[in-house]
């Protein structure tokens, strides 16, 4: 607990030197006009755990997309043709009778029969180890791959074929099977993309109220750069500086527990060893983009900031 | 409207002043100020100088009337545009006004960085302005470290130190020592042979006999007593006009 409580300090100053440091490379040699104290405050941390949240709901939401992706382009130019027969002679005759006829298919690229042990292997997590004929029988199956993928033309197309040679056979798309689950991925996409422009909207408020706070407190100041001559845009600019260095320690911190965060689920995802999860792993783009949410953040605080500071001095003379 | 007229600074015209709903604190002020001249405006407590002076630093619009300044319309003025004729003023507010968390140095630097002068060639301006109001030693002291005489001063020097065509000061010397007094009169008297126009509001009827050529505007209950409409039509520069101090 006491450990914990010196990292969070540690943390806590950190973020605050990190914020500080910015300021203090970007001014140069003159003075701010606002003190600084006031404006920041807790800032830096609002902006640090929205960027965090933004991250991780946009890894997933990049990770879901690589699923549904990696998925459409495995299974849109799938076949798969089932030989739903009980007596093995007449099923393994009429599967290859199946694989026959669809080899001399123009538009079908590949046909492989999967063989019995590939098949027990699949549905042995549900049925258990079969041995030999005495167990429940299951169909052959016959993957085919075709060209240009297939829609319903073609899968009525190569029904109407196979079932001249193999009564017993049905043919459906590969895509067929995973709808309802593309289908929910689409939602979480939404969700996902939701979420981020939630987060966005929270972090826009979040500046705007407490921009607002410190227009408030420094109004005698602006009062008198403004009287010195100073105009809207040099007084936006003090404050658009302040709250964008805030936004940039923030989102950096942000942007490191968010990644700890995706990496740490994306190991205990790989350790499920599941073929459709696995398929969501990010690629480098999908971490650029990761690496631009702070970029992101720090600008629409910089112009949340400017836009609420021009919008109130408008009100001033 | 941006053309000067007859080189005048300043011209008010009929220019009224209400907050609120409230009764007019300025009522049916006109007068021309031209450049390089030295006024004092001078009224009991609540004659209304001080909301006269907001008018003349643009920090308030009238309620009716035309104020024309530097040849501009200063009522119709976009206000994008108000930055670029308050540059041309330098102020000495009544309560100092200076900004609590800079030094004496950042306060009197900041008409000069609000201008775009680069730092380094603001240093020494600055210094050397520290130093003729004697705070050359203090000038890293923040205004809460500083005393009343020695805020004002720094006040002053903020004023004049972008050299304006125009200086507006209320009660300047309100809060230094005699001597210090004089000084800054002497200061005011040096930037006004410079060019500078300056409008020195004060009740201090001593004062006004310090500056035997300067020009006197007296307001009463929010009028200005302009018996022979001197202030209001007066006669071309340095002719001579209104009451002498």
């Amino acid at each position: 607990m006491a450990a914990l409580d010196r990292g969070a300090k540690v943390m806590a100053f950190s973020l605050s030197s990190l914020t500080t440091s910015l300021r203090t490379l970007s001014r140069g040699t003159g003075p701010d006009l606002m003190p600084q104290g006031r404006l920041a405050g807790p800032m830096p941390w609002v902006i640090a755990i929205m960027v965090a949240l933004t991250v991780i709901a946009a890894a997933a939401g990049l990770a879901l997309s690589n699923t549904a992706s990696n998925a459409s382009d495995a299974l849109s130019g799938g076949a798969t043709v089932q030989v739903v027969e009980a007596n093995p002679a007449e099923r393994d005759r009429q599967a290859k009778e199946a694989a026959r006829v669809l080899q001399a298919t123009p538009g079908v690229i590949d046909v492989r029969i999967v063989s019995q042990q590939e098949v027990e292997k699949l549905i042995e997590p549900w049925l258990g180890v079969r041995t030999g004929e005495d167990g429940i029988p299951v169909p052959a199956l016959v993957d085919v791959r075709l060209r240009d993928g297939v829609d319903g033309e073609k899968l009525g197309q190569l029904r109407r074929q196979v079932r001249q040679v193999a009564p017993a056979a049905r043919v459906d798309a590969q895509s067929t099977w995973l709808k309802p689950v593309f289908s929910a991925i689409d939602s979480l996409q939404w969700l996902a993309l939701a979420l981020v422009a939630l987060l966005g909207f929270a972090l826009a408020a979040a500046v705007l109220l407490a921009v607002r706070t410190a227009l408030g407190t420094n109004r005698e100041t602006i009062e008198i750069v403004h009287l010195l001559g100073g105009t809207d845009s040099q007084i936006a600019r003090i404050f658009q500086r302040t709250i964008g260095f805030d936004a940039a320690g923030g989102g950096a911190v942000g942007l490191g527990l968010g990644l700890v965060v995706v990496l740490l689920l994306g190991q205990r995802f790989e350790g499920l060893g599941a073929g459709l999860v696995d398929s969501g792993a990010l690629d480098w783009i999908d971490w650029v983009l990761l690496a631009l949410v702070p970029i992101a953040g720090v600008a629409l605080a910089m112009v949340t900031a400017r836009l609420t500071v021009i919008r109130a001095l408008r009100k001033m003379l | 409207m941006t053309n000067s007229t007859d080189g005048e600074i300043v011209h008010f015209d009929n220019v009224g002043l209400r907050y609120g709903t409230d009764r007019e604190v300025l009522s049916d002020v006109s007068f021309t100020l031209f450049p390089g001249s030295f006024y004092f405006l001078t009224g009991a407590s609540g004659a209304g100088k001080t909301s006269l002076l907001k008018l003349l630093y643009l920090a308030q619009r009238p309620s009716r009337g035309m104020i024309r300044m530097f040849g501009t319309d200063a009522i119709t003025l976009p206000r994008e545009r108000l930055p670029t004729l308050r540059r041309r003023l330098g102020v000495v507010f009544q309560e100092f006004r200076l900004v609590p968390h800079l030094s004496a140095f950042d306060n009197v630097a900041l008409p000069l960085r609000v201008a775009g002068v680069a730092e380094k060639d603001l240093v020494k301006p600055v210094a050397d302005m520290l130093e003729w109001v004697r705070l050359g030693e203090r000038m890293h002291a923040l205004p809460a470290q500083l005393s009343g005489g020695e805020q004002q001063r720094v006040a002053i020097a903020r004023a004049v130190i972008g050299r304006p065509e125009m200086l507006i000061a209320d009660e300047p010397t309100g809060n230094v020592d005699p001597d210090m007094a004089i000084k800054l009169l002497r200061l005011f008297e040096a930037l006004n042979r410079m060019g500078t126009t300056v409008v020195v509001a004060t009740h201090d009827v001593h004062l006004l006999k310090k500056v035997p050529e300067s020009l006197i505007m007296r307001l009463d209950k929010g009028r200005l007593s302009d018996p022979t409409g001197a202030l209001r039509y007066p006669p071309r520069p340095h002719g001579g006009f209104g009451s002498r101090g």
